[in-house]
């Protein structure tokens, strides 16, 4: 291949774009002085957008549907927000927030979405999907066992990918801009001679899979034919690499709706391109900024068709089109270049946004500039959230990774993850107390645990119990699992995504749990106070009655935080011991999206004084209400609970009025940074930040015409707050806003 | 003690564990903390425990931060409080006290001139009679005896006043605070504390009478034209 201005390196013969971006990068510590506004071609589109998306929500949240074509990543015609005025250019269909149907998941998800709307699909495809065509969904309920329906159904079990597309995986769309798609074509051929018998397996499904992966890319370079652009060769400027990249994740989206599809770390990539451009006077930063803006935008406005209930576990139509921004490379140089400022910048040009989810990876050595920056732009728009940079590396193990979904780690090109949902602990843990029982239907989930008969809960039995319940939780749990991955790869295989990835990557298993705080608080409540369980005729028990008082996680109180540290080290410890399909790595998260709100619903009373269906905490956040010791004391609880214990990420939500973070904007900036050095040095992983008064929140319900682009970080990733249901709206104000006196 | 809060942001420089202590001689009629008067009220905790709860929040206080003790008056635990700041300034932390200065006994000296970092001494009222309508007691120069002793010692102290439209904000009584402290190099800055009225409820709560009821805050043109006359005296003025 032909490269003119760049350092070459190992790069330059295989795909390794880490290796690339090392030879490289320009890093930058300056301030964000040298930041510019919005071209007005920028403004314009910019324009129609929101006018597009005021339109989406005055339609019940979808502005128009394609029921006649299946997206793939050569479906559609190309289409534009305004042609003349985009420098960056493609939308997943002919027209804008036009949502399309991705029926491999499940078909008739498809049409229970289309119907909410009043829709059908054409009778080719009902008439195909209902007789012949075999999807993701069918596969899974047709290799469910009873006990795994049981499971889920009543809610032990919760927010499983059976019924839409898992996501999570990252494509390494930096490639399709460094190498062209010829090359990465070349490449998948050369991987694929390569695989050879006996044919077991496990062989036979990876030859069936890169052949899939090399039909696709082909199909890559169709798509950029409609928009006149070659892909099949590498970018050559700043602005073709900003388009070829889009271009990759645009395929991706298109043929796939995965709940979580992240973008990865393109921003310090992109930068090479950019510096290149401004330093032969190509380009200037008005240029520079205009092509990031634009990217932004576009991918601002990426859609997915979702039925009605999906809202209840991912709310606010997310798509998390995640980004991380910053950190540092192991020989010690910081990632951060002027692209992450300009990232950022778009906040400003374009206005707050949940999309694209903008993560900023955090380290001690960053340039405090930046450090002072993403602090500014936290306290102005509370769009971005911060992972621990350091924390990830070095367990980890690799230094050029993306985030996948909200908080996790995923080796860019090298690796991929199988997303899990969560179980609900809190309910798991109720099972230790009723003999097996589910606490609402009396209906025998796990078999072996005695009933607690005594008039108050003994320490010592509960634990016991719990992990007896933890076990069987956790076999059921993975039996899904196993099931769900291995349909979807037979029925919806991320092909363009996986042509963007080395083949045979490793692989992680992502699985997760709900209500920790509960958990804790139960514990401590039965450990350090007297609690009395209130039992019905049936024997289960419906209330608890508690006498004195015990120690809540929040408050940096080691006796009830080492509780939640070891629930978590302890449920994983039963994960780690199950085998996966494709030999998958165990990884769990701490992390419950906007579901908090609905596990609460299905789970009776707990120990800790939690009345029967409050929602719970969500991700690893200590119960609202309880932390009464401060904003400090609160993330040092949660800094205990071991990142190794649960490497899939442990989320915190940290929301705090302006007064208190400080008196004055360069007071408060500078409390940030301390704040997020503090607790990332504690080996905390994961912060969102909300800085807010609750009573904007509040005007907001009652106008949401007046705050369209008002956003909140919830479980790691951010919403639109007026996209919210009533309900969820209620649990984010009810929240623990920091306030000291 | 009365309570803990872990993200202090307004009591002291930086990020700051702020300890409120119970108990208070005074009973100032715009007191925003009236459930820590009560010298028989509040909870015991070891010097050990809140020792380790600075320590584990040494992180967060980066170069400015660190342990504000407030109250009720901290001074009436001079005692006490000399064995915690010992520790902390052991362990590098930076030490605050936020007080009325109406004690200055042996303890307390000492407590000040080896472990104090920082003082935050409250100004009542410049007059006499000022400061008792405020406060309940007489003054009796004790305010300025503390602040005298404060500057001999040469350590670092922030002057803190409430402004009370009509009773405290009154220029001709800023002129005069402006004027007695001029000559002082320990004061780094005079904090305002605009008048407010969070804390009615809980003067409610106690079944209390609050006196203040019919005052109003002050606009802002008030703050602004505290802070100008103040701004002739002293290096620094904040509103808080």
């Amino acid at each position: 291949m032909e490269v003119k201005q760049f350092n070459y390196g190992i790069w330059t013969d295989e795909v390794n774009v880490r290796d690339f971006v090392i030879k490289n990068i320009t890093p930058y510590y300056g301030t964000h002085e040298f930041l510019v506004g919005p071209t007005a071609r920028t403004k314009n589109l910019w324009e129609i957008c929101k006018k597009a998306t005021k339109e989406e929500r005055q339609n019940n949240g979808v502005r128009s549907v394609d029921t006649n074509t299946i997206s793939t990543v050569s479906a559609f015609d190309a289409g534009y927000i305004d042609k003349k005025n985009e420098v960056i250019i493609g939308l997943q269909t002919d027209e804008l927030l036009k949502r399309t149907m991705k029926p491999f998941g499940g078909f008739k998800v498809v049409q229970k979405a289309l119907s909410e709307h009043g829709l059908v699909p054409n009778e080719t495809l009902t008439e195909l999907f209902s007789k012949y065509v075999k999807t993701h969904n069918d596969g899974v309920f047709d290799a469910y066992t009873k006990e795994i329906k049981k499971y889920r159904s009543l809610g032990f079990l919760t927010g499983l990918p059976d019924n839409y597309a898992r996501g999570r995986i990252i494509g390494d769309y930096r490639r399709v801009a460094l190498y062209g798609i010829n090359f990465l074509i070349e490449s998948k051929k050369d991987d694929l001679a390569k695989i050879k018998g006996p044919m077991t397996d496990a062989v036979i499904r990876l030859r069936e899979e890169v052949s899939e992966q090399i039909k696709s890319l082909n199909e890559m370079v169709e798509l950029g034919t409609k928009y006149n652009l070659d892909l099949s060769r590498p970018a050559e400027n700043a602005q073709e690499a900003v388009q070829w990249t889009y271009m990759a994740y645009l395929a991706a989206v298109k043929e796939q709706d995965g709940a979580a599809m992240s973008l990865g770390n393109v921003s310090t990539f992109l930068d090479i391109y950019i510096q290149n451009d401004i330093q032969e006077g190509l380009i200037t930063e008005v240029e520079a900024q205009e092509y990031i803006d634009q990217f932004v935008m576009k991918l601002r406005m990426v859609r997915h068709l979702r039925m009605g209930a999906y809202d209840e576990i991912f709310a606010g139509d997310p798509t998390w089109v995640t980004e991380a921004i910053g950190g540092m490379f192991e020989d010690g140089r910081t990632k951060v270049t002027k692209t992450s400022f300009r990232f950022l910048n778009t906040l400003y040009n374009l206005g707050p946004s949940p999309e694209p989810n903008m993560t900023i990876l955090w380290a001690k050595d960053l340039p405090e500039n930046f450090k002072s920056y993403c602090a500014k732009v936290s306290i102005d728009t509370s769009s971005i959230q911060f992972e621990n940079d350091e924390l990830m590396r070095k367990s980890r193990g690799s230094d050029d990774y993306g985030i996948a979904c909200c908080v996790s780690h995923q080796d860019l090109g090298k690796s991929i993850q199988f997303f899990g949902a969560r179980t609900n602990l809190a309910k798991t843990l109720l099972l230790a107390i009723n003999g097996g029982r589910c606490e609402i239907t009396g209906t025998q989930i796990v078999e072996g645990i005695e009933p607690c008969n005594c008039e108050y809960l003994n320490f010592d039995k509960v634990m016991a119990n719990f992990k007896i319940a933890m076990k069987h939780v956790a076999r059921v749990y993975n039996d899904s699992m196993n099931i769900i991955h291995y349909m979807h790869d037979k029925y919806y295989y991320e092909k363009a995504q996986m042509a963007l990835i080395d083949t045979n990557p490793s692989i992680n298993i992502a699985y997760g749990i709900a209500g920790l705080s509960i958990v804790a608080d139960s514990l401590s409540a039965i450990k350090y106070a007297k609690v009395k369980p209130i039992r019905n005729e049936d024997g289960l028990t419906i209330d608890f009655k508690i006498q004195g008082e015990f120690p809540c996680y929040g408050n940096d109180d080691d006796r009830v935080d080492e509780l939640a540290a070891k629930a978590v080290a302890d449920f994983n410890n039963e994960l780690k011991q199950l085998s996966v399909y494709k030999n998958a790595e165990p990884t769990m998260s701490v992390l419950t999206i906007t579901s908090n709100v609905s596990y609460g619903k299905k789970t009776g009373a707990t120990p800790d004084g939690r009345a029967m269906g409050i929602p719970f905490a969500p991700g690893a956040n200590p119960m609202h209400g309880r932390d009464s010791q401060g904003a400090i004391a609160s993330l040092n609880s949660v800094a205990k609970i071991n990142y190794e214990d649960s490497q899939d990420g442990i989320s915190n939500t940290f929301s705090i009025v302006p007064k208190s973070l400080g008196a004055d904007d360069s007071s408060r900036t500078e409390n940030l940074v301390a704040i997020l050095d503090g607790y990332f040095s504690k080996k905390a992983q994961h912060v969102n930040v909300n800085v807010l008064n609750k009573e904007t929140l509040l005007d907001a319900m009652k106008h949401p015409e007046e705050y369209p682009q008002l956003t909140i970080r919830v479980s790691g990733y951010a919403v639109n707050f007026v996209r919210l249901t009533k309900e969820q709206q209620l649990e984010v104000i009810t929240r623990s806003f920091h306030e000291s006196m | 003690m009365h309570s803990i809060e872990s993200f202090g942001t307004h009591d002291g420089p930086g990020i700051r564990l702020v300890i409120f202590l119970q108990g208070c001689k005074l009973k100032c009629l715009y007191c925003h903390n009236p459930d820590t008067i009560d010298t028989s009220g509040g909870s015991l905790m070891h010097i050990d425990e809140l020792v380790e709860k600075a320590v584990k929040m040494k992180p967060y206080f980066s170069e400015k931060g660190g342990v504000t003790v407030s109250g009720g008056e901290p001074l009436l635990q001079s005692k006490e409080l000399i064995s915690f700041f010992k520790r902390l300034k052991q362990e590098g932390i930076h030490t605050n006290i936020d007080t009325n200065g109406r004690i200055l006994n042996h303890f307390t000296k000492t407590l000040l001139d080896d472990y104090t970092d920082l003082v935050m001494l409250d100004i009542k009222h410049m007059t006499e009679e000022g400061y008792k309508a405020i406060t309940g007691v007489p003054n009796n120069e004790t305010t300025f005896t503390f602040a005298k002793h404060r500057e001999a010692s040469g350590k670092k102290m922030w002057l803190r006043y409430v402004l009370i439209p009509g009773i405290t904000n009154i220029p001709e009584l800023l002129h005069q605070m402006g004027s007695y402290f001029k000559n002082y190099k320990t004061i780094e800055k005079i904090e305002l504390q605009p008048y407010h009225k969070l804390g009615i409820h809980k003067w409610k709560a106690l079944g209390w009478n609050y006196q203040l009821k019919d005052t109003r805050e002050n606009t802002d043109d008030e703050i602004n034209t505290a802070v100008e006359i103040l701004k002739n005296y002293f290096k620094k003025v904040k509103v808080n």
